[in-house]
């Protein structure tokens, strides 16, 4: 166990862990953030990807030890109301079917438009192929993209 | 307006259940989700709620709660089945707050979700619920107004007095509607007046769902709560021998590693009791990693169990299963599929198939494989329970809780009046939910420790699980004289656990000499419900196949099968079609317009399928291109017939979504056997559709339809697979008998 001082959506977190905890699991089970999602545990599935230092990455597969120095922002930091213009984008195409992969497919989307405020289809592709939709929602999270990006 | 007399029974309208509060730590009231400025925040929070009946409370202030009976694994019943309700009470939309219901058998009815049934089944229930609840209000306005109740009329949640002048909103007649005797009969809408039903309404969680915020089972805390991990065999046909967890309870944060049963050995499991371990090891600790480095420290043995028999009652139908010992391989399932259709039992037979087929001027048989499917819903098997004493507390997402409550209940041997089920929503279902053994092992695992537990399968736990979709085969074989007309017909299909077949379904009744075959094997793996069973696997054969024949004779496929289907209408072939043919031809009369079927776009490869499953019928066409060796998906346009549509636009995402996941398996989606183990345990080998390879545009068409709700969650997927495949014919020449269909490709 081990004392990590985390910024997270903009606040401080101290955190008494064993410093090989996944980044998912001290958010979830520690720190009560449980809209990031476990889905494979090997990054393979998108469901738990935050912004960390501005970039989409799959917390599962990085460590807490890791994280310290680092700003993340999870779903919940996105907003305080709601209405960041990718949640909008979402709500106004009614994108989710369960929503369980939601949260990750927004912060993928956030941190694509960040970093490319006008993105092609092929971007969008790139950006979002590491997000898995079992229910197949992939045509309107496109169109929700496309929305935040003209917003 | 038509009449309709109130079939819920006095008690159910009356009762007032005690509904638990729910754990949800993060749990806060309606308020939080509204947005500022919104009526709804506006209207604020009433101070008093009156219950009008099991599915509606009333606040004086006005604002409406509506319970959504059914759990939500993202069909949207949970916007949709609310919207029913609100129409014939008359609300106004805007101050309707949904409710997830518990699981509450006195004052609902049929809490699943499965064969895309939630709606079709709650119809009149629901309608009937808003409308009980609407004559109660207007009887109240007539009693405190002291006028005639028929004179009084109702609009978008306000009673109105015309010849009076008197109008006042729900809120202020809902004390005393709580208290007056419920009608005999109630007043339904006529269509026509529909102001709810048939407009795009916005999903009602949606808000949530975008924050955040905690509305799965896995996000369910609760104050003392530990979690909980399984390790279950490694392969099926091993069952639990020994396990030594000295290192693993020394670990930190480990509070205890033992011995989990799940059903007793000699109880009669119900149909959807399935379990592939029923022996499993339990890890409890104090947060989820160091449960899943503790599990790595177990240190466990297995052996083969001896083929056995197990003993089930569906409904009173009684079935004995003998469970084969072993560890299977994929080669000798084929072969042992092999010799079973051999042995096949006929199912129906029309006309004279073996003089047709003798007589034939030309046999087309071609055989269709598909392998065994992972469910792989988003969010992995977990439940929570709190078992204190004799009473029992669960939340979670399942797809039947109260078939799992009974099972539950005789495991725990605590009376059903104890146990009380929150219904999480569910980050996805598709089937796998219905089969709540994980329900079970919670309660088990917090009836030991004496706790809170939350109890969840990592993502390996979950794939290697067992409950697939079955290893399907099927044969077709097609008759056809010298001028090139089908003369017969032949369907041989079976499998490993459960034979694919529904042989009252097209093209059965439109061909004069019909046979229909089937046959299982037994094994050690179990199967289940997979989104829209054995339609999944049978569409696709004989779609292709039909596709095949239609080539073969030199005809249009849509024109083709439009003819089958008008002798089905006309002349029907034998008893029992379990399809209408008009609706059928409909769909696809509809796709071959909106696609602009004959007008093939330059470079584009087109394919076709129908289907009808779930009362429903889609039919699909697939424009696609091959680009530097990758398939690329450019349209798929579909037809929907599921009669009439609640939420249109919460429709068209649904069916949107069979044609994503229906493409997704057709390509990628199989997993195997070796000695009993499945290949592949995550989605660095299980391979999911990914948004790059997702259709680029789909467009989808409803029929306009005065039929009452039908299915909608399954029938757009089955269809889809054949269209895929048809479409990839006519790109590459190759015609695809095995699924999936991506290795083939490369």
């Amino acid at each position: 166990m081990a004392t990590f001082n985390l910024n997270i959506n903009g606040k401080t977190q101290i955190v008494d862990v064993d410093p090989n905890t996944p980044i998912l699991w001290v958010l979830r089970d520690h720190l009560d953030l449980v809209g990031t999602k476990y889905g494979c545990g090997i990054a393979q599935c998108g469901s738990c990807t935050v912004i960390m230092d501005g970039n989409a990455v799959r917390s599962c597969s990085i460590p807490v030890s890791a994280a310290e120095g680092t700003k993340i922002t999870t779903i919940e930091g996105l907003s305080e109301k709601g209405d960041h213009p990718v949640q909008k984008a979402w709500m106004e195409h009614d994108v989710p079917q369960c929503g369980y992969c939601q949260a990750g497919q927004i912060m993928s989307a956030v941190a694509l438009l960040d970093n490319n405020p006008n993105p092609s289809d092929t971007d969008i592709d790139n950006a979002m192929n590491g997000n898995i939709c079992r229910c197949g929602t992939y045509v309107r999270i496109k169109k929700a993209i496309k929305t935040a990006a003209n917003s | 307006m038509t009449l309709s007399k109130t079939s819920l029974n006095r008690r159910s309208f009356l009762k007032v259940s005690a509904l638990a509060g729910g754990g949800l730590f993060l749990s806060v009231g309606w308020l939080a989700g509204c947005k500022p400025g919104s009526k709804e925040a506006a209207l604020g929070m009433p101070e008093e709620w009156f219950r009008i009946n099991g599915f509606i409370r009333i606040g004086e202030n006005g604002l409406i709660t509506i319970m959504s009976p059914n759990p939500e694994g993202g069909q949207n019943v949970k916007t949709g089945m609310p919207m029913i309700v609100a129409e014939e009470l008359d609300a106004d939309w805007s101050k309707v707050v949904v409710e997830q219901a518990p699981l509450d058998t006195d004052n609902f009815t049929r809490q699943f979700i499965g064969g895309s049934q939630a709606i079709r089944m709650g119809w009149n229930v629901l309608r009937q619920a808003g409308a009980t609840a609407r004559q109660l209000l207007v009887n109240a306005a007539a009693q405190t107004w002291d006028v005639p109740a028929n004179e009084i009329t109702t609009e978008s949640g306000y009673v109105i007095h015309t010849a009076s002048r008197k109008k006042a909103h729900y809120g202020e007649m809902a004390s005393l509607a709580a208290t007056l005797p419920l009608p005999e009969n109630v007043q339904l809408k006529d269509r026509k007046d529909y102001k709810i039903i048939g407009t795009a309404r916005k999903n009602v969680d949606a808000k949530k769902i975008v924050t955040g915020k905690p509305l799965f089972g896995v996000d369910y805390k609760k104050e003392g709560m530990l979690y909980a991990m399984i390790i279950h065999p490694p392969a099926h046909g091993l069952r639990l021998k020994s396990f030594d967890a000295s290192e693993a309870t020394g670990m930190p944060g480990i509070k205890d590693v033992f011995q989990v049963k799940s059903h007793q050995d000699d109880y009669e499991r119900t149909f959807f009791d399935t379990t592939s371990f029923t022996d499993t090891v339990a890890i409890v600790g104090n947060s989820t990693w160091e449960v899943m480095n503790a599990k790595k420290a177990v240190k466990v043995e297995w052996e083969e169990f001896s083929t056995y028999e197990e003993s089930r009652d569906w409904n009173g139908r009684k079935e004995k299963r003998t469970i084969p010992a072993g560890l299977e391989d994929e080669q000798e399932q084929l072969r042992k599929m092999g010799i079973a259709a051999k042995n096949a039992r006929t199912v129906r037979k029309d006309g004279n198939p073996e003089d047709a087929f003798r007589s034939a001027a030309k046999v087309i048989e071609r055989t269709y494989n598909g392998p065994f499917l992972a469910h792989n819903c988003m969010e992995p098997m977990n439940f929570f329970a709190h078992v204190n004493g004799d009473k029992v507390e669960c939340a979670g997402p399942l797809q039947k809780p109260e078939l799992t409550e009974q099972a539950l209940s005789s495991r725990l041997g605590i009376p059903i009046e104890n146990i009380h089920i929150d219904m999480t929503r569910l980050g996805g279902g598709y089937g796998r939910r219905s089969y709540a053994h994980w329900l079970i092992e919670a309660a088990v695992i917090s009836q030991k420790v004496n706790a809170p537990i939350k109890l969840i399968y990592s993502r390996e736990d979950d794939m290697t699980g067992g409950i697939y979709r079955p290893m399907y085969q099927a044969t077709y074989r097609a008759a056809l004289d010298k001028d090139n007309n089908l003369i017969g017909f032949h369907v041989n299909a079976g499998g490993l656990v459960e034979p694919p077949l529904y042989a009252d379904r097209f093209p059965a009744g439109s061909v004069e000499n019909y046979l229909a075959e089937e046959w299982t094997v037994a094994s050690n793996i179990t199967v289940g419900s997979f989104r829209a069973p054995r339609s999944n696997f049978i569409a696709a054969a004989e779609q292709s196949f039909l596709d095949e024949i239609a080539e073969a004779i030199g005809k249009d496929p849509i024109d083709f099968r439009l003819e089958l289907l008008k002798k089905a209408k006309e002349n029907p072939i034998g008893q029992n079609n379990d399809y209408d043919p008009v609706r059928y031809a409909g769909v696809l009369e509809l796709v071959k317009e909106k696609s602009n079927w004959e007008q093939v776009p330059a470079g584009i490869s087109r394919g076709v399928s129908a289907y009808f499953c779930h009362n429903s019928y889609a039919a699909q066409v697939v424009d696609l291109k091959i680009e530097n060796g990758q398939v690329k998906v450019e349209k798929v346009v579909q037809a929907v017939d599921c009669g009439l549509i609640i939420n249109p636009d919460a429709a068209r995402n649904l069916c949107e979504g069979c044609v994503v996941d229906g493409i997704g398996t057709a390509m990628y989606g199989e997993l195997k056997f070796n000695q009993g183990a499945p290949d592949r345990s995550n989605f660095d080998r299980y391979r999911m559709i990914r948004m790059s390879e997702a259709p680029k545009v789909i467009e989808t068409y409803f029929v306009e339809s005065q039929i009452e709700p039908t299915g909608l969650g399954e029938p757009g997927y089955p269809p889809v697979f054949a269209a895929l495949a048809n479409a990839l014919y006519q790109a590459t020449g190759k015609r695809l008998y095995q699924q999936p269909f991506a290795p083939q490709l490369s």
